[in-house]
């Protein structure tokens, strides 16, 4: 086998298709993706609900149908795949040591490599539910494997933690299945997911959703037999009194994703402790040369159509470091000011040029509000704002003519209108 | 006049809607962000629809992902279902192959994914 390639992609999901196909057609044809599992596509697979693709191909895909564009279009270039490849280690000067049953353990050197290992979901295990530990407590995500990629049902009788997508996604496709979703709780007083799928996968079955909420006791010594629920005060904590009571078999959690940074940080790339994906400028290169971080691995995106778009940055770029070979940065930074919780990218270098989308989400529900990007007193940009909510993450483009007037640290502030 | 708040479904925005009633018949839609949410709301509050996703297990046990190729009445979804899962397949399948003719309301249930 080839043991040195212009561009290795790491993850063959969402993020490292679109990825290497913008590298290939920006010319990089040495490309190769590494995917842990049996077939490319990543999450999207067991994605089987529509609506994805609005922004980007104006039609509502599902989400194999979503992937299954973006692999032909893998499989129409000359891009090299290995799939049930897992990746075991990468360093800084871009060796990465992967595994697989064809070639047991062996190392490809990469000119660029490219992050796309997406995220994960964050486990039970990091909150502290009292009670015992039976069987029927799943993460969304593994009950939306069981469901629509092996075809059985993890249970009949489901109470749902937390109101991400995936929760949201899988109260309708249980319901759809057969079983009785009881309620959808929340701990903090909005909804994580989008408000569409509060309307087609809750209110359009009755189902529940409990903001301020949550689950205080599971049941059950072998399998889940119930869950008590409680409201919580401003501190989140279980208001005594307001306890609820489900009989139920099954406790799905959708309690936020985490983006999936072992490599990254086996490779001592710099991480932020906010998004808790790499440092990136806005070619999404890391704060290593050559190294690049695309979609939920960097951080977790609402829409797939975002992924792909980033992605594509970080392909385009890639091949240019290819091509042309490293840039010298000449960065600042960019910075999330008060009721902004991350900003992306986290360094600026004018020397990149083209225009820069920020990405960010705010840290609580504002209505009436003012998002400034400021760079010392001068104002870059200014967007009044009706109403902003966590859930959903916020763009600002900043222009070429506007990123020349920097000369040191960038702010995204919010402020409410008074 | 009586009016009906919705959540628009047909884009991530979810632009939050106020439908005017007469009769039992919209007369006026507020708080859409583009035109596609005023046929939604038109649609919703006379015979709401939906498209429905789901799987069918192929004969050799693998699950194809599937879809109504239009929306479908919501009062029927889980008749649909009901169908849905009593269909079964052969492989290969390439995403919009028929499974189903005219599973609802001339819609068809077609392949949504490479199984
Ligand atoms: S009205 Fe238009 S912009 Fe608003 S949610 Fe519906 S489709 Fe999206």
């Amino acid at each position: 086998m080839k043991n040195y390639y212009d561009i290795v992609v790491i993850g063959g999901g969402p993020a490292g298709l679109a990825a290497a196909i913008a590298a290939y057609d920006n010319g990089a044809k040495d490309i190769l993706i590494l995917e842990r599992e049996e077939r490319l596509g990543g999450i999207l697979n067991q994605c089987i609900h529509n609506g994805f693709g609005l922004t980007r191909f104006k039609e509502s895909l599902s989400g194999p149908e979503y992937a299954a564009r973006f692999v032909d279009g893998v499989l129409a270039r000359n891009i090299e795949v290995f799939t049930q490849t897992t990746v075991l280690s990468l360093t800084k000067d871009k060796k990465i040591t992967a595994i697989n049953t064809e070639y047991g353990v062996f190392t490809v050197e990469a000119k660029a490599v490219i992050l796309a290992m997406g995220c994960r979901e964050r486990s039970r295990g990091a909150l502290n539910v009292a009670g015992s530990r039976p069987a029927g407590v799943y993460s969304a995500g593994t009950a939306q494997k069981y469901v629509n990629i092996k075809g059985y049902m993890p249970g009949k009788s489901v109470v749902i933690l937390g109101s991400g997508d995936i929760g949201l996604i899988m109260a309708r496709r249980m319901t759809l299945e057969g079983a009785k979703v009881h309620a959808v709780c929340e701990i903090m007083p909005y909804s994580s997911g989008l408000k569409r799928n509060i309307a087609q996968c809750l209110d359009d079955f009755n189902i529940p959703l409990y903001l301020n909420h949550t689950i205080t006791r599971i049941e059950g010594d072998k399998r889940v037999t119930g869950v008590v629920i409680s409201e919580v005060d401003k501190d989140k904590k279980p208001i005594s009194g307001t306890e609820m009571h489900f009989d139920c078999d099954t406790v799905l959690f959708s309690v936020g994703l985490i983006p999936e940074n072992e490599l990254t940080k086996g490779a001592e790339i710099e991480l932020s402790p906010r998004t808790r994906g790499a440092v990136v400028y806005q070619n999404r290169e890391t704060l290593v040369s050559g190294v690049f971080a695309c979609g939920n691995v960097l951080q977790v995106h609402d829409l797939v159509d975002f992924v792909s778009e980033e992605s594509e940055l970080a392909g385009v770029y890639a091949a240019k470091y290819v091509l042309e070979g490293a840039i010298e940065h000449d960065g600042v930074e960019v910075v999330n000011g008060s009721n902004i919780g991350y900003v992306v990218p986290q360094r600026l270098d004018k020397n990149i040029g083209g225009n820069v989308k920020l990405f960010f989400r705010v840290t609580n529900t504002f209505r009436d509000c003012t998002i400034t990007v400021k760079c010392g007193d001068t104002v870059l940009l200014q967007r009044k704002k009706k109403i902003v909510v966590p859930g959903e993450m916020e763009t600002l483009l900043l222009t070429e003519a506007k990123i020349a007037q920097t000369n040191g640290k960038i702010e995204v502030v919010l402020e409410e209108n008074v | 006049m009586s009016v009906i708040s919705l959540t628009c479904i047909e884009c991530p925005i979810g632009c939050a809607l106020e439908v005017e009633m007469e009769n039992g018949n919209p007369v006026s839609v507020k708080g859409n962000g583009c035109p596609r949410g005023k046929l939604y709301a038109e649609n919703e509050v006379v015979c709401p629809k939906r498209v429905v996703t789901s799987t069918v297990r192929a004969k050799n046990g693998v699950m194809v992902p599937v879809k109504t190729d239009r929306p479908v009445k919501k009062s029927e979804i889980f008749e649909i279902m009901k169908k849905i899962n009593q269909t079964t397949c052969e492989l290969p399948v390439k995403i919009g192959d028929v499974l189903v003719e005219n599973i609802s309301d001339e819609a068809n249930l077609v392949v949504a994914g490479n199984a």
